[in-house]
């Protein structure tokens, strides 16, 4: 299987001598993940199936190597994911061995933790900070590795790389520790927890350009592919998956798509796409003048949008 | 790709949003979505301009109040580089998060307002970086626009500035002086037509040229070990590797190393990364190396090459930056971290504070106040392995957390 196909890639210098040469973005997500599971008792790798996370799947094998990944992976399941993600994530965790914790949004929706929100924007994509929460106090997890990257959004921008949360999972973004140099201060009191983000400096096209560098395997919703889809607010939606709200005058047509996320499908916007290979991708990336997050519908409901979800304790 | 971090410091006053909007704006690293929200944002608000202060500053509070308060990270790339903008706010009382920004960059932008020249603020801007030893700084005279781009007022900012670098005591560092407008975009991406007496590079040339080397300046090899690796498998049994950030310079196998503190020594035997062996590994890369003789190495050790010793001892000196609400205080218990190493210690006494407007030291202080600078001599519990900063700002430095609140109470640069 192509997911833990190892690239043979030696870079000898003309003194028949190998010279391990430094990506410095990679060298230091390797040292963050090193600094988790030696800082902390019980770490855990938030992995929800797209592009990211799976990178970080890859870097947390490397920082190890040859031994395995030292924390379970945990999939916060909205019920709404696209079934070519769950389809991967089984196939992927099965290879690497580890263990898949996964946790769904619904348990928390039938005990009535949460209300379904309604309406033609509803998504559960807030929906998973309780279920989040109460998942890390289950298990005890004092650390919890995401895969967000400070690019995405204007708040994540102030992110540490060590972000404290308190018992409640809140984040105090004007009282933050300060980060220095690479130490890496991970000290924290019985029933608080840290969100660490190996990642955070990478931008979209670093982790893609990794993805192609790497041979790693992705699901296939994030190449091009034939799919029934309606337009709504200039955005093209799935018509596929029942999840997907559609008004009966919102017309379904075949259309040549790719997700740039992976996201609760019910927020989760495609864009017309031909690339149908990494190259291709990389290539569509580099030249594209919307974000990433132009096609979440959850980030647009306010200018602080992502800043109230992560004081809740959204990752 | 190499990655470049700077770091920028000012109020909004300055026109600092404006320059790195105006980078980003000219280096087409806004999206149209971004842009869209930008424009719709400055309308609201009654601008004619756009207002990219929108861009950096993300908090809801940063923008209610029109101040950046903590440090944000700004990405853009260009043919040749990736780079990370560590953008923080410029008043005194945000010392320690200019100082945050600092301590990973390798460059650093420190505005002037053309009309107003150099003020209080570009003194202290000018010193952090001094104390950091932040390798190339960029004085961009900004504003210029609204002076008419005399070359007059460039000569004589530039002149008042060099005055301060006689006060610098870090002589390799490289200083160079733009004439800019970001908000007009002269020298910033493109070459001004309204600064015919200027011949040097636009500034974005300037970062373009840089060395984008590692933040660590070429000294001597530290590997301090984070952690062991013994997978216990039956293709690698016996597998002690030992992981760790390779710092200062290079180790190759073969290389005769000791382990610090305990002075045990051994050889290099293997390098890996992932699932292939190297001869040889760059400073910067986070590897795992294997030793050729069974010696008791774990986390916060330190290998070093055995001709390259470091400093091992109980007791240091270190400029202090305060960035505790909570003074510090001689006679009190603080968590020494320098990278993987962390140790119990006690302040000994503080020698007084440093101004950071090279006005010079105050001896008769005896405790640093938040933002404040100043000599601490440090008793340790055991005994560190480290370097002065001047020769090595990994080993060099250190946090100190302390040990009721478990914040990160302050930055230390070992003299």
């Amino acid at each position: 299987m192509e997911i833990l196909e190892k690239k043979v890639e030696q870079s000898d210098s003309s003194e028949h001598t190998s010279v391990l040469q430094v990506n410095p973005l990679e060298s230091e997500a390797i040292y963050i993940f090193r600094e988790v599971v030696a800082q902390f008792e019980k770490p855990v790798l938030l992995f929800s199936g797209g592009k990211d996370s799976i990178t970080l799947v890859r870097l947390a094998q490397k920082a190890f190597y040859p031994g395995k990944i030292p924390f379970p992976l945990l999939h916060i399941d909205t019920g709404h994911n696209f079934p070519e993600t769950i389809e991967f994530r089984d196939r992927l965790v099965e290879e690497l061995g580890v263990e898949l914790i996964v946790r769904n949004v619904q348990d928390a929706i039938d005990q009535g933790k949460v209300v379904e929100e309604k309406g033609k924007y509803a998504s559960r994509n807030s929906l998973q900070t309780t279920t989040l929460l109460d998942a890390l106090e289950e298990f005890k997890f004092d650390a919890a590795i995401g895969g967000a990257r400070r690019d995405e959004e204007k708040a994540r921008a102030k992110e540490r790389i060590f972000s404290v949360r308190d018992d409640f999972g809140q984040w105090d973004e004007k009282n933050q520790r300060p980060e220095l140099f690479d130490h890496l201060n991970g000290k924290i009191d019985l029933g608080q927890n840290v969100r660490v983000f190996p990642i955070s400096n990478w931008t979209e096209l670093d982790v893609w350009s990794y993805i192609e560098k790497e041979g790693i395997e992705i699901p296939s919703i994030y190449f091009a592919h034939k799919r029934k889809t309606f337009i709504r607010d200039g955005m093209i939606w799935s018509a596929q998956d029942e999840v997907v709200y559609r008004e009966e005058d919102e017309l379904v047509e075949e259309r040549m798509v790719r997700f740039r996320t992976v996201g609760d499908m019910s927020c989760t916007a495609a864009v017309l796409s031909d690339a149908v290979t990494i190259d291709k991708v990389v290539a569509e990336i580099r030249a594209s003048t919307i974000s990433e997050r132009g096609a979440r519908i959850d980030d647009k409901r306010s200018e602080a949008a992502m800043e109230k979800r992560k004081q809740q304790g959204y990752f | 790709m190499d990655v470049l971090k700077i770091a920028t410091a000012g109020s909004v006053d300055d026109g600092k949003s404006t320059l790195i909007g105006r980078i980003l704006y000219d280096t087409k690293s806004l999206t149209t979505d971004k842009l869209e929200a930008i424009e719709a944002k400055s309308k609201a608000n009654g601008f004619d301009y756009l207002d990219f202060s929108l861009v950096t500053d993300g908090l809801v509070a940063e923008r209610e109040q029109g101040i950046t308060i903590d440090v944000a990270h700004i990405y853009f790339s260009t043919k040749s580089k990736s780079y990370i903008i560590a953008d923080t706010p410029g008043h005194i009382e945000y010392t320690r998060n200019m100082v945050t920004g600092a301590s990973t960059s390798q460059a650093s932008i420190i505005l002037v307002d053309a009309r107003k020249g150099v003020i209080e603020q570009t003194y202290r801007h000018f010193f952090i970086n001094n104390l950091l030893r932040v390798k190339d700084v960029i004085v961009a005279v900004n504003k210029m626009d609204l002076v008419d781009f005399s070359q007059e007022k460039f000569e004589a900012i530039k002149a008042d500035f060099e005055k301060l670098i006689e006060k610098s005591d870090y002589a390799a560092q490289n200083i160079t002086f733009i004439p800019v407008s970001a908000l007009q975009g002269d020298n910033v991406v493109d070459k001004s037509e309204h600064t015919p007496w200027y011949n040097g590079q636009t500034l974005l040339e300037h970062l373009e040229e840089l060395d984008a080397q590692d933040v660590y300046e070429k000294s001597q090899a530290r590997f301090p070990i984070q952690t062991v690796i013994r997978p216990k498998t039956d293709d690698f049994h016996d597998f002690r590797g030992y992981a760790g950030k390779l710092y200062g310079g290079d180790l190759a196998v073969g290389d005769e190393v000791t382990v610090l503190p305990s002075l045990t020594t051994s050889k290099v035997k293997e390098i890996y990364f992932f699932d292939q062996k190297f001869d040889k590994a760059g400073r910067g890369s986070s590897c795992t190396i294997t030793l050729e003789d069974d010696v008791n190495v774990s986390r916060g050790d330190m290998i070093v090459k055995s001709s390259e010793k470091p400093k091992i001892e109980k007791q240091l000196t270190a400029t202090v930056c305060w960035m505790d609400s909570a003074a510090l205080n001689p006679g009190t218990n603080y968590f020494v971290q320098s990278g993987s190493n962390r140790i119990l210690a006690k302040v000994k006494s503080i020698s007084g504070t440093i101004a950071t407007d090279f006005s010079g030291e105050d001896t008769s202080k005896n405790a640093l106040q938040l933002n404040e600078v100043g000599k601490v001599q440090i008793q340790l519990s055991k005994p560190l392995a480290f370097d002065s900063y001047s020769n090595n700002k990994a080993s060099g430095s250190f946090i100190l957390i302390d040990s009721q609140t478990n914040n990160t109470s302050g930055v230390g640069f070992i003299v």
